[in-house]
C-alpha cells in the first residue's frame, strides 16, 4: 500500500465519520442515534472498565473454544472423508444438505438440554466446522497425482506421503479457512449472547439496549467491531506465518 | 444402447444421492419411533405436526413474511453492492478512499446491528429488512470489487484498441467479474437466512424464527422441531436454486462448478 493510498484511506475514514456525525445530528434524536462525538469518549471510558474486558474475554473464549473444536473435528472428519473416495462419494448429497442449515436453528432445540455457554461455544463450532471440512475436501482433491505417484516411487508408506505430499497440499486451504472462521466464530459467539442472553459482549449490547443506555450501546458496537478488526489482523497474520514457504504468500509479499 | 445406460448411470447417481438421507431419515424413524423424551419426540409425531402447523394458514402468516424479508433484503444488498463493488473495483482512488472503512465494516459482525436498528428505525418489517441487507452486503461488494479489480488487463486495453463504446465496455468487465460476483452472492444467501432467524427471533410478532422461539417457549417440541426442519429445508432448497441460477448464467465459464468461499 503506498503512502497516497494510506492518506486517502484516512481522509475516507474522516469523512465516513464526519457524514456519521451530520446524519445523526441532522436526521435522529441523540437518545436514539447518537452522534460519534458521544459514543467515542464512552467507548473510551468502557476501555478502561472491568466489565467490558471480561465480557470480551468470555466472547473471545467462547469463539476459540468452538473454532478449536471446529478445526480439529473438521480435518478429522475431512482426512476421513476424503481418504474414501467411496465414502465421498456416497456421503456428497448429506453434507450438501446438511451444510446450508443455518446453525442457529439448533438454538430452539439446544436450549432445552445445554446451558447457554455450552451453546454458543457448539454453535461456533458446527458453523466453522463446515467451512473446515470443505475446505479441507478442497485441498484433498487439489492433491497434485505426479507428487503422490513420486511419493510411492520413493516408497514412501501411507503415513509418510500424508504428511510430506497431502499436508502440504490441504494447508494452504487451511489457512484460507482460519481466515473465514474468524468472523464467523467472533459473529456466532456474539450471536449467543444476543439470543440467548449467554454472558459477553452480546449479552452487554444486548442488556444496554434493553435498559435504554443508547450512548453505551452505540459504543460497545464500535468497540466490537475494532476487536474484529484485531482478530482478522491476527488470523492473516498466522496464516501467513503458517505458509510463508507457500507459492501465494511469496507473491504476496513481494508484490 | 446409450439411453439405456444413460439411464442406469443417472439411477445410480440418483441412488447415491440419496442412499445416506434415506438411510439416515429411515434410522431416525426407527429409533425415536419408541421415544419417551419429552426433547425428542419421535419422529412420526414430527411429521404429523408439520403437517398440523405449516401447511395451514401458518404458511401464509409466518413463512410469507419471513419470505418476504429474505428476498426484498437479500434483493437490496446484491444491487447495491454490485453497484458499489464495481465503482470501488473499477477506480483505485475511490478503493483507496474506501478501503479502510470496508474494511471495519467487514469485519463487523451482523448481528450485532440489530440492537442499534432497534434502537435508530424501530421495531418493524423496515428494520428486518436492513438488517439482513446490511448483513448480506458486505460478501456482494467485497467480492464484486476484487472480481472487477482483477480482471485481464489485455481484455481492457483490447476492448478500448477496438473503441468499443464505453457503455459495452463496463458490461464486458461486470461479466468478467461475474463469476466473483456469484461467490459473494452465495455468501451472502447464508449470511441472509441467518439474519432473517436472528432478527425474528429478537424482535419480531410473525415469521419463521418467532414461531419457532414461541413454540420452545411453550413446550410444544414436536411443533419446534418441524419447524426446525422447516429452516433447514428452506436453507437447502435455497442453495439448490441458487446453484441452479449460478450454473445457467456461468455456462461459459470454466471454472463454474469450483467452490471456493463458503458461508456461515
Amino acid at each position: 500500500m503506498s503512502a497516497d493510498s494510506r492518506w486517502l484511506g484516512g481522509v475516507g475514514l474522516v469523512v465516513a465519520a464526519a457524514g456519521y456525525e451530520v446524519v445523526a445530528r441532522a436526521f435522529f434524536a441523540p437518545e436514539h442515534v447518537p452522534p460519534l462525538s458521544a459514543v467515542v469518549p464512552e467507548a473510551a471510558r468502557l476501555l478502561t472498565e472491568e466489565r467490558f474486558w471480561v465480557a470480551t474475554g468470555r466472547t473471545l473464549l467462547a469463539a476459540v473454544a468452538g473454532a478449536a473444536i471446529a478445526v480439529v473435528a473438521g480435518i478429522v472428519a475431512g482426512f476421513a472423508i476424503g481418504a474414501v473416495p467411496p465414502l465421498l462419494r456416497v456421503m456428497s448429497s448429506t453434507l450438501d444438505f446438511l451444510r446450508p442449515v443455518p446453525s442457529i436453528v439448533l438454538i430452539p432445540v439446544l436450549v432445552l438440554v445445554l446451558d447457554v455457554a455450552q451453546i454458543t461455544v457448539l454453535l461456533v463450532a458446527v458453523s466453522c466446522f463446515w467451512i473446515v471440512l470443505f475446505q479441507v475436501l478442497y485441498g484433498l482433491r487439489d492433491v497434485d497425482q505426479v507428487a503422490v505417484d513420486t511419493a510411492r516411487g520413493f516408497r514412501l508408506g501411507r503415513l509418510a506421503r500424508a504428511v510430506h505430499v497431502t499436508w502440504p497440499t490441504v494447508l494452504p486451504y487451511l489457512g484460507t479457512a482460519l481466515r473465514l472462521i474468524v468472523s464467523v466464530a467472533l459473529a456466532l459467539a456474539l450471536t449467543g449472547g444476543l439470543v440467548m442472553g449467554a454472558a459477553g459482549l452480546g449479552e452487554l449490547i444486548w442488556s444496554s439496549q434493553e435498559s435504554g443506555e443508547f450512548t453505551g450501546m452505540y459504543a460497545l458496537v464500535l468497540l466490537t467491531g475494532g476487536i474484529g478488526v484485531a482478530l482478522d489482523l491476527g488470523a492473516r497474520l498466522a496464516e501467513r506465518r503458517l505458509l510463508h514457504w507457500h507459492v501465494g504468500t511469496r507473491r504476496e509479499l513481494a508484490r | 444402447m446409450t439411453g439405456v445406460r444413460g439411464l442406469r448411470a443417472a439411477a445410480a447417481g440418483a441412488g447415491l444421492a440419496l442412499g445416506l438421507p434415506a438411510l439416515l431419515l429411515t434410522l431416525w424413524w426407527v429409533a425415536s419411533a419408541g421415544s419417551t423424551s419429552i426433547f425428542l419426540p419421535p419422529l412420526r409425531e414430527i411429521a404429523a405436526a408439520f403437517d398440523d402447523v405449516w401447511l395451514s394458514d401458518a404458511f401464509r402468516r409466518d413463512v410469507v413474511p419471513s419470505l418476504w424479508r429474505l428476498g426484498a433484503g437479500y434483493a437490496t444488498a446484491v444491487v447495491v453492492g454490485v453497484a458499489a463493488g464495481y465503482v470501488i473495483g473499477r477506480w483505485a482512488a475511490v478503493r483507496a478512499l474506501t478501503s479502510p472503512v470496508l474494511a471495519y465494516f467487514r469485519v463487523l459482525p451482523a448481528p450485532v446491528m440489530i440492537p442499534v436498528l432497534l434502537v435508530a428505525v424501530g421495531i418493524g418489517d423496515a428494520t428486518k429488512l436492513v438488517v439482513i441487507a446490511l448483513g448480506a452486503l458486505w460478501p456482494v461488494l467485497l467480492n464484486t470489487a476484487d472480481g472487477v479489480r482483477s480482471v485481464d488487463d489485455v481484455q481492457l486495453e483490447t476492448a478500448a484498441a477496438y473503441r468499443l463504446p464505453a457503455w459495452t465496455r463496463h458490461r464486458l468487465v461486470l461479466r468478467a467479474a461475474s463469476p466473483r460476483v456469484f461467490a459473494g452472492a452465495r455468501q451472502a444467501l447464508g449470511i441472509s437466512i441467518i439474519l432473517m432467524v436472528v432478527s425474528e427471533m429478537l424482535m419480531s410478532t410473525d415469521g419463521l424464527g418467532f414461531r419457532v422461539t414461541q413454540f420452545q417457549r411453550s413446550f410444544a417440541i414436536p411443533e419446534m422441531w418441524s419447524g426446525v426442519l422447516l429452516v433447514g429445508a428452506l436453507g437447502f432448497a435455497l442453495a439448490k436454486l441458487f446453484e441452479l441460477a449460478e450454473r445457467r448464467a456461468l455456462r461459459w465459464h470454466r471454472g463454474a462448478t469450483g467452490r471456493q468461499e463458503e458461508a456461515w
